[in-house]
């Protein structure tokens, strides 16, 4: 057995596959939870079938559809962008921005900022502050290399963590509460105008990285093979932080950080398609979409009325599910 | 025969020292030249400034008559490949994919053309890859990668081809392969440079030796002008003995 080519034929069949799942998750899981109800009561108006599908179940299984396919696209690209297997969506820092953004806007108290939640404007200010001073540490000119894009990040990366971790220190006892719930990040349910900014913001750059996924392949070979193929290396590397960074910025804003998404849809995935970007990008956003989605239906059911940081589910269900996967095709996979 | 690169006086700076001195040679087509030179030359430098991986230079370093740094990428990349000294692959791309990676600066699309099916078709018969194009790369043996990467170049269908050492992993059999190879290439018109560590099979293969020390060409002719034994005393350092093979081919014994 080997890595099968990659045809329009596939891409489509992959993709149409892995879309199909989504939609049924769609309908499968918001029905489960600890109040039961059915379709036919919610479509007909009764309460309180109706409040609990729209209000709560719908927006709130969107919402880790959204934030898991992005994270899980994002971990895809920042591991071909840094040749690092080990990449996150939140190696490079704009997590912990925006982690600190939001922990600044609880300990200070701030409630609104223009009119939205004072938590996302300001994680989502902390998100792009950090992303430009990445990039104003790591390009040199007009130059720019995956190697000092890694050590910018992770710099930054440490030195907003110690922040986090000074404001905590100094917070009091609720304000420290409501940081730590903060950073164990979790989905809640969101107004659909809220989602629909969001989709406005994240789906496009999705569609814009799947569009570029040849360009992902030769980066995810080395800087200078794709200099050597006529794509400059150094722009392209800018052009993957900064879509890369916008759509897990946006999503961290809403969200707080959710770990392991990022890290092992897309390894799974490599595992089963192979490493071509061209399959391996939209699969990921689907099924990185389904995975968050299905965590969180755990997460908020398992000990009802008690939810659990779907952060935990994430990586309880989804550790043993991926040594299983890397054990059984270890054999067929060199590895 | 049309002359390819055109390097005058070029010069190339790395944190203020001179890597590369007034480097001035014209390259034709049809040609394969080999580059040697011990460690710290500027081999590597040199080609990787006619690859187009070093915009900043001095001088003069022109292709086709317009300067290297003022080549549209795209454009460029369709002209001139590179195989690079070493290669190291994280992700689990078929032995295929790699050699389609060669065909990017043909198309905008998301997928390859029939046309670039048939060129990796004919690239990888042409590097006897075929065999296992559907094998995980990282489970090839080094001479197996190395021949992987050559039919991703040729995938490429350039004028030239700008070789790192591209025998230091074969065993003897693919090392001549892949030098009847370059040969059979250059006869087809395509201009052929190739740093080499490999005196003999520069002496024996090369249609013209440049020969490079601390930056600088020592030498700049066919082998037997410039593989002699006081050459490589001078820039080597080794005591040579040269002799001659009955088809007349250089074959050089290092060491007294």
């Amino acid at each position: 057995m080997g890595i099968k080519a990659v045809t329009p034929g596939r891409f489509w069949l992959t993709t149409a596959i892995a879309a199909g799942v989504v939609l049924a998750a769609l309908f499968v899981l918001p029905l489960i939870g600890s109040a039961h109800i059915d379709y036919w009561r919610a479509f007909a108006g009764k309460s309180p079938d109706a409040e609990i599908l729209f209000y709560a179940r719908i927006p709130r299984v969107l919402l880790a559809f959204l934030a898991g396919g992005v994270l899980a696209v994002a971990g895809t690209l920042f591991q071909a962008l840094l040749r690092d297997a080990l990449a996150t969506p939140y190696t490079l820092g704009v997590s912990s921005g925006a982690s600190l953004g939001a922990v600044l806007a609880i300990s200070a108290g701030w409630q609104q900022i223009a009119g939205i939640p004072a938590v996302w404007a300001s994680a989502f200010s902390g998100a792009a502050i950090t992303l430009f001073l990445v990039l104003g540490l790591a390009s040199d000119g007009r130059r720019m290399s995956s190697f000092t894009l890694l050590l910018a990040g992770i710099t930054i990366n440490s030195i907003c963590l110690a922040c986090i971790l000074f404001i905590q220190y100094m917070a009091n006892f609720e304000q420290s509460f409501a940081i730590v719930r903060w950073l164990l990040g979790g989905i809640d349910a969101v107004e659909y105008s809220t989602l629909a900014w969001l989709a406005v913001v994240t789906l496009p750059a999705i569609v814009y990285l799947v569009r570029r996924a040849r360009e992902w392949n030769l980066l995810a070979v080395g800087e200078e093979w794709a200099s050597a193929r006529g794509v400059p290396a150094s722009r392209l590397i800018l052009v993957g932080y900064l879509t890369g960074s916008l759509v897990t910025g946006s999503i961290t804003a809403f969200t707080g950080p959710i770990g392991f998404v990022g890290l092992i849809v897309p390894h799974a995935l490599r595992l089963w398609l192979g490493a071509d970007h061209r399959l391996l990008m939209p699969a990921s956003f689907f099924v990185g979409a389904v995975f968050l989605a299905a965590c969180d239906t755990v997460a908020r059911t398992i000990l009802a009325p008690t939810e659990i940081p779907v952060g935990v589910i994430t990586a309880m269900m989804g550790g043993p599910f991926f040594i299983w996967l890397l054990r059984s095709k270890r054999r067929s996979l060199w590895l | 025969m049309s002359v390819l690169f055109s390097l005058r006086d070029t010069v190339v700076q790395f944190n203020g020292t001179d890597i590369l001195r007034h480097i001035s040679f014209e390259l034709p087509e049809s040609q394969l030249v080999a580059i040697v030179g011990p460690n710290g030359a500027g081999k590597s430098t040199l080609l990787s400034l006619m690859a187009g991986l070093r915009l900043q230079y001095k001088g003069r370093c022109a292709y086709r008559a317009l300067e290297v740094s003022r080549w549209p990428r795209r454009a460029f990349a369709r002209e001139v490949s590179f195989v690079p000294q070493t290669f190291h692959l994280e992700f689990p791309f078929s032995a295929e994919q790699v050699v389609l990676m060669g065909r990017t600066p043909y198309g905008n699309g998301l997928f390859e053309t029939l046309e670039d099916r048939e060129a990796v078709q004919k690239a990888m018969l042409t590097t006897d890859t075929l065999a296992f194009r559907s094998r995980d790369f990282r489970s090839l043996s080094a001479g197996e990668k190395q021949r992987v990467i050559l039919a991703s170049v040729l995938a490429q269908s350039p004028r030239v081809l700008l070789l790192d050492e591209p025998t230091t992993f074969l065993d003897l059999e693919h090392q001549v392969v892949v030098y009847g190879l370059l040969r059979r290439l250059c006869r087809e018109g395509l201009l052929v440079v190739s740093v080499t560590h490999d005196l003999n099979l520069a002496g024996a293969y090369a249609d013209r030796v440049v020969m490079l020390r601390s930056g600088e060409v020592v030498a700049d002719a066919d082998p037997e002008a410039v593989l002699t034994v006081e050459n490589i005393r001078e820039v080597f350092s080794v005591e040579v003995e040269i002799n001659k093979t009955q088809d007349g081919r250089l074959w050089i014994v290092y060491g007294n």
